[in-house]
C-alpha cells in the first residue's frame, strides 16, 4: 500500500510539472505574453474570445503567482480554455470527441504488439539460434527503423490505394450509424486494421528483443534447470517457469512505451485522417491554436500517467518481491 | 593515465578493429560513411532543390531520377540536400542528450543522497511525460527552425540517458578502484572524469548512437507535423509536403518513398553499428559466440543456456534434451 501511495504521489508530481509547464510556456515567448498571443489572433477572433483566452490563461495584470493559481483553479475544474480553430467550443469538448479514438488506436496497437512481440521473444530465446531467432530480430530492427507514419503512408498507398483492401481513412464509414451493432463494429475494425497494423509492426521489435534477452538469461538459471530435470513438459518450463519470470522488464517497459506509442500513433492518425488527437493536433498547429495544443498535451500526459499507475499495479501482482518489500 | 595519448590511440584502434571484424558494425559504418558523404558533397552535385524544374508529380524519368514533387521540384535534389540538415540535427542532438544525461546521471549516481533523490525524481518525471506531445507544445511557441528543433528534442530526450548513466555510475561507485581513489584523496571531479567516465566509454558511445537514432526519428516526426521550418529542405519537410500535396491520393509514391527509405537506412545502419559494438565490448556476448563456434566445430548442437565455463561432457545431455 505504501508503495502504491508513493507511486501515486510521483504521478501527481509529474502531473503538476506538466500543468506548470503549460502555464509558463506562453510566458516564455519573447515580449509580453498577452500581447504576443493576442497579436496572432487579432482579426481572427472577436474581443469576447480574446477575453476568454486571457481569462483561462490567467493573463491578467495580477502578479504572476496569482495568475498561476487562477490557472491551476481552471485546470482543476476542467476548464482548458476556448479552442481557436473550433471557436467557440471549449478545448475539453473538442478533445473529448477525439480522445476515444486515440486511446482505442494506441491501446489496441500497444497490447497487440506487446503480446505478439513478447511471444516471439519467448520463441526466439527458447529455440536459440533457430529460425525465429535468426531472421525475425534483424527484420524487426529494420522495420523499426522506419518512421511509424512513413510505414502508414506506404500501407495506405499499397493496401488502400493500389489494392483497395482497406478504406483510405477515417474511423468508420459515413453510411453506418455508430452504436453497438455488428455492422458498426465490423466497420470500425476494418478501418483500424491499417493504422493499428503499422504501429504494431513498427514497435514489435522492441518487445521481441527485450523479452528474448531477459528470457535467455532466465533460461540459464538454476530453477529452470531444476524444472527441466524434474521432467516437466517443455511447454510448462518455457511458459510457466521461464517466461513468467522474464516478463517483468517488459511490463516495466510497458508504461514507458505507452507515451512513445501514443506519440507515434498521433502521427499515424494524420496519415489515415483518423479522427483522434493527432488530427486535432495538426489542426491546432496549422491554426496556431495554442489552447487546444496545450489541452491535448495535458490530456495525453494524464492518460499516460494513469496507464503507468495501472502498470505499477500489474507489476506488483506479477512480482512478489515488490509486494514483499511493501509489507 | 601517464601516457594519455597512446591510451586514447589504443582505444580508437580497438573501435576501428571492432568495425573491421564484425559484419554488422562494418555494415553500419559503411552506411554511415555513405550518408555523411552525401550530406557533405551531395549538395554540390545536384541542382537547387527548391527550383521548379518541371511538371509537378512526374514519375521517375531520365531527367529526374526520382521524379518531381507536387510543386515540380526535383525529388532527388531534395533528398540529397535534406540529408545535410537532418543528419546535422540528428548527430548534434545525439551528442547533446548524452552530454546532458551524463552530467545529471553521473552527478546523481556519484554524490547520492539528496542530490540523487532530487535528480532521479527530475529525470523520472521527464521520462513519464510523453516526449512527442511535450516537444510539440514547446516547439509551437518558439520560432520555427533547426535550433528550436534541436532544443525541444533535447528537452524531450535527455532523461533516458541520465537514468542509464546514473545506474552505471552507481555500479562503478562501489568498485575497489573508485574506493582506492577516494582514499587516495583524489577530488570528486578527477574521480569522475578519469576513473568512472573512461570505464563507461562503450556505454556512452552506444548512447550517442541511440540518441542520434532517436533524434532523426523524432525530428522527422515534428517536421512532418509542420513544426519545422517548412520552407527549408530536410527529410521531414519533404514528407510534410508529400502529405500536404496529397501525394498518396494521387499515387505519387516517389515523393515519399525515397525519403523514408533513407531515414530507415540511416537508423538501421546506426542500430547495426551499435549491436556490433555491443558484442565487442561485452565479453559475455563474445564468449557466447566463441563457445558456440567451438561446440559446432566439435560436432555438438549448442545448448540453450548462456555460457558458463563447461566441459564437453556437460554439452552431451543438453544436446539430447534439445532434440527432444
Amino acid at each position: 500500500m505504501r508503495y502504491l501511495l508513493k507511486r501515486l504521489g510521483f504521478y501527481l508530481l509529474a502531473a503538476w510539472v506538466a500543468v506548470t509547464l503549460n502555464f509558463f510556456l506562453p510566458r516564455l515567448m519573447p515580449g509580453d505574453p498577452a500581447t504576443a498571443l493576442f497579436a496572432r489572433f487579432r482579426g481572427m477572433l472577436g474581443p469576447e474570445a480574446l477575453e476568454a483566452l486571457r481569462e483561462t490563461f490567467g493573463l491578467t495584470d495580477a502578479p504572476l503567482i496569482v495568475q498561476y493559481f487562477t490557472y491551476l483553479g481552471h485546470v482543476l475544474k476542467g476548464d482548458l480554455g476556448i479552442s481557436v480553430a473550433y471557436f467557440p467550443a471549449p478545448v475539453l469538448e473538442v478533445i473529448g470527441t477525439g480522445l476515444v479514438w486515440t486511446l482505442f488506436l494506441a491501446g489496441t496497437a500497444l497490447i497487440v504488439s506487446f503480446v505478439i512481440g513478447t511471444l516471439l521473444g519467448v520463441a526466439a530465446a527458447w529455440w536459440r539460434f533457430g529460425r525465429i531467432d535468426t531472421f525475425v530480430p534483424p527484420a524487426a530492427a529494420l522495420i523499426g527503423a522506419f518512421p511509424y507514419f512513413w510505414l502508414a503512408m506506404v500501407a495506405l498507398y499499397v493496401f488502400g490505394f493500389k489494392l483497395g483492401w482497406f478504406p483510405l481513412g477515417h474511423a468508420y464509414s459515413d453510411y453506418v450509424t455508430p452504436g453497438f451493432s455488428f455492422t458498426f463494429v465490423a466497420d470500425v475494425v476494418r478501418h483500424a486494421v491499417m493504422p493499428v497494423g503499422t504501429v504494431v509492426i513498427a514497435t514489435l521489435g522492441g518487445w521481441l528483443l527485450t523479452m528474448r534477452n531477459t528470457m535467455v538469461s532466465v533460461l540459464g538459471r538454476d530453477y529452470v534447470n531444476l524444472a527441466r530435470a524434474k521432467g516437466l513438459s517443455p511447454r510448462k518450463v518455457a511458459l510457466r517457469y521461464a517466461a513468467r519470470n522474464a516478463l517483468l522488464p517488459s511490463v516495466t517497459g510497458f508504461g514507458m512505451a505507452l507515451g512513445f506509442v501514443l506519440g507515434g500513433s498521433l502521427l499515424t492518425e494524420i496519415v489515415f485522417s483518423y479522427p483522434g488527437q493527432g488530427y486535432l493536433l495538426v489542426q491546432a498547429v496549422r491554426s496556431q491554436d495554442y489552447p487546444l495544443m496545450q489541452g491535448i498535451f495535458l490530456v495525453i500526459t494524464l492518460a499516460v500517467l494513469a496507464a503507468n499507475f495501472i502498470v505499477d499495479l500489474v507489476s506488483m501482482w506479477l512480482d512478489p518481491r515488490i509486494r514483499e518489500s511493501v509489507s | 593515465m601517464s601516457e594519455p595519448r597512446t591510451g586514447a590511440a589504443a582505444g580508437l584502434a580497438a573501435w576501428v578493429d571492432a568495425v573491421k571484424h564484425d559484419k554488422r558494425a562494418a555494415f553500419g559504418a559503411g552506411v554511415l560513411v555513405f550518408f555523411v558523404l552525401v550530406a557533405v558533397l551531395g549538395p554540390l552535385l545536384v541542382g537547387d532543390p527548391t527550383e521548379l524544374v518541371g511538371v509537378p508529380m512526374q514519375p521517375p524519368s531520365a531527367a529526374h531520377w526520382l521524379g518531381t514533387t507536387g510543386q515540380g521540384q526535383d525529388v532527388l535534389a531534395q533528398l540529397v540536400v535534406g540529408t545535410r540538415m537532418s543528419l546535422l540535427i540528428g548527430f548534434s542532438v545525439g551528442l547533446i542528450v548524452v552530454f546532458v544525461g551524463a552530467i545529471i546521471g553521473v552527478t546523481a549516481g556519484y554524490f547520492g543522497g539528496r542530490i540523487d533523490a532530487f535528480l532521479s525524481l527530475l529525470f523520472n518525471v521527464f521520462l513519464v511525460i510523453p516526449g512527442l506531445p511535450l516537444a510539440i507544445v514547446i516547439a509551437a511557441y518558439l520560432p520555427s527552425g533547426p535550433l528550436t528543433l534541436a532544443f525541444v528534442l533535447v528537452i524531450a530526450g535527455w532523461a533516458w540517458n541520465a537514468r542509464v548513466l546514473r545506474a552505471q555510475t552507481l555500479a562503478h561507485r562501489n568498485r575497489d578502484f573508485v574506493s582506492a581513489a577516494v582514499v587516495a584523496g583524489e577530488s570528486s571531479w578527477r574521480i569522475i572524469t578519469s576513473e568512472i567516465l573512461p570505464n563507461m566509454t562503450s556505454l556512452i558511445v552506444s548512447q550517442v548512437i541511440g540518441g542520434t537514432v532517436y533524434a532523426i526519428g523524432a525530428q522527422v516526426g515534428l517536421e512532418f507535423l509542420g513544426l519545422g521550418d517548412v520552407s527549408a529542405v530536410t527529410w521531414g519537410t519533404n514528407l510534410y509536403w508529400a502529405q500536404n500535396d496529397s501525394a498518396l491520393l494521387t499515387g505519387a509514391w516517389w515523393t515519399f518513398a525515397p525519403t523514408g527509405l533513407a531515414i530507415a537506412l540511416v537508423g538501421f545502419g546506426l542500430t547495426m553499428l551499435n549491436s556490433g559494438f555491443d558484442e565487442i565490448t561485452n565479453p559475455r556476448l563474445r564468449l557466447e559466440r566463441a563457445w558456440r563456434a567451438f561446440l559446432l566445430r566439435r560436432g555438438h548442437v549448442p545448448g540453450r543456456s548462456t555460457p558458463v565455463v563447461r566441459d564437453d561432457t556437460a554439452a552431451g545431455p543438453q544436446t539430447a534434451r534439445d532434440n527432444a
